[in-house]
């Protein structure tokens, strides 16, 4: 099964995808293949604007037609937007998980932190076992 | 694509993997839960024609004189009410305690010989049910496992299948009536289906079955998978046994009230004095539909919180056709007309309403 993985961006091993936007803010979502073993997204409970959770905190909810399944802060920090786009449109996971399907963007507690995310071929690697 | 322990195939199995099935364990058989989306698959079945391979489920003829009488003695629902030949009777069959055995089809082919079609998940089951309850009566039991079953549904599926069958076929199908079936040579075709869509089920030898399943491809019916089925289905308000309802509740409480033929009161069937008991007594509980009247999704075994205490959710979804989280859950038997579904700890305001939600395309709310 061939899935998307972009180099630029950096990756968890629970799926999502992280862009640093080199502002001290990064902008997170799941990734192709994750959108792919859920299946149709049909109801995303997003994270509060304001919400401050640390790494690996579940921070919202991606329901598809098979199951609900949580979504992990990759990254410490406070959320300063989500995607209300998917409030209506919650397909756009499947359709664009690294465009117009992004979920929140964090004000990072340390940009330092980047450095522990997995780049695209260690993500490719992880997710090819 | 994920590997599964399931044992069993359809002689449609090659038609699922050419139409890029995901292919799932269901009840031991190995079958396409999507062919990449099943919400296109729904949509596709409620707005052009989608196609469904049944060939797991389980057909069975009785033939003998006492047909008619030990399927009298078998189900809650009564085939005496079948008068005119290809005529289909929506059953339960219960246990002593009025439990639900498996729900099942049967057609009412001759006065001798009636056709049934049982759940693949129950098969074994019930065929040893049935087999321990028919000694004394003269009836023959034939499993036809020499038969596939293609579902077409949806508003176009008639006109599309009808361009493909065969001549015969074609003239006879053309002209049932909804809830009716024919046998025209090999082939046997009926005006029904799970989905609240008109269509039909085919039931034709193994052999042609995959020449069918590629004439409809052809024709423009898309191969749907047993996501949208469910889907479908709780749209349009049918239950799914082994989870809307087992050998632990029985029809009343299953809202299916309207299949158990009381009369005429003579008509000795299993579970019958245990329904009645019930109906004396009543139910504590009933089968419900549900509408969330927030945003989330309503799935099965959420906790329903009402006026009159706590139920269950027993299939819940993310309604495509209607946009909004639609459930069936059993709760209390004097529940009113809205409750609380607990979500991750949430109470979530929930309307309850009678299915179907959805029948022939258009919503019921």
């Amino acid at each position: 099964m061939s899935t998307n993985t972009p180099e630029d961006l950096l990756y968890t091993k629970s799926h999502e995808w992280v862009r640093d936007n080199k502002d001290g803010t990064a902008t997170i979502g799941i990734t192709d293949h994750a959108q792919e073993l859920l299946g149709d997204i049909v109801y995303v409970e997003l994270p509060e604007d304001g919400a401050v959770f640390a790494a690996e905190d579940p921070c919202g909810v991606i329901e598809s037609v098979k199951a609900a399944s949580d979504f992990y802060c990759p990254l410490g920090g406070e959320v300063i937007a989500v995607n209300e786009l998917l409030d209506d449109s919650p397909e756009l996971v499947n359709s664009e998980p690294y465009g117009d399907g992004w979920i929140m963007t964090l004000k990072l507690d340390s940009t330092d932190d980047l450095d522990q995310l997995l780049d695209s071929h260690s993500y490719i690697n992880e997710i090819a076992e | 694509m994920s590997e599964t322990n399931a044992s069993l195939r359809t002689p449609l199995y090659d038609q699922h993997l050419q139409a890029g099935g995901k292919m799932v364990d269901f009840a031991g058989w190995e079958m396409p839960i999507n062919y990449g989306s099943q919400v296109q698959e729904h949509h596709q079945v409620r707005k052009d024609a989608g196609m469904f391979d049944v060939s797991h489920m389980v057909v069975v003829d009785f033939k003998g004189a006492n047909s008619k009488a030990f399927l009298q003695y078998l189900l809650a629902n009564d085939v005496a009410k079948l008068k005119d030949q290809g005529k289909a009777l929506y059953s339960c069959m219960l246990n002593d305690k009025a439990g639900v055995i498996d729900d099942l089809i049967v057609y009412y082919l001759a006065d001798d010989f009636y056709r049934m079609v049982i759940n693949a998940a129950t098969r074994e089951n019930d065929l040893a049910w049935i087999n321990k309850q028919i000694e004394g009566f003269d009836v023959s039991l034939q499993e036809r496992d020499d038969l596939s079953m293609i579902a077409v549904q949806g508003p176009n599926a008639r006109e599309k299948a009808l361009s493909v069958l065969d001549k015969e076929v074609a003239e006879k199908a053309a002209i049932l009536k909804p809830f009716f079936g024919v046998q025209v040579g090999d082939t046997f075709i009926a005006r029904t289906g799970y989905t609240g869509e008109d269509g039909f089920e085919i039931m034709l030898p193994n052999a042609n079955a995959a020449n069918l399943w590629n004439a409809f491809i052809d024709a423009g019916i898309k191969p749907t998978g047993l996501g949208a089925r469910d889907t479908l289905r709780l749209e349009a308000g049918m239950n799914l046994y082994g989870t809307d309802m087992d050998t632990s509740t029985s029809p009343l409480s299953a809202g299916l009230r309207w299949t158990i033929a009381l009369e005429p009161k003579e008509r000795n069937f299993l579970g019958r004095a245990a329904l009645e008991e019930e109906i004396a007594t009543g139910s504590t509980s009933k089968l419900v539909g549900l509408v969330l009247e927030e945003r989330g999704v309503l799935r099965r075994h959420q906790k329903v919180i009402t006026a009159s205490g706590t139920g269950e959710i027993t299939s819940g979804t993310f309604s495509p056709t209607l946009g909004v989280a639609i459930a069936m859950a059993r709760v209390p038997a004097d529940t009113g007309d809205s409750c609380h579904v607990e979500i991750r700890g949430k109470q979530l305001a929930a309307r309850v309403v009678k299915p179907p939600f959805v029948r022939n395309g258009k919503s019921c709310l």
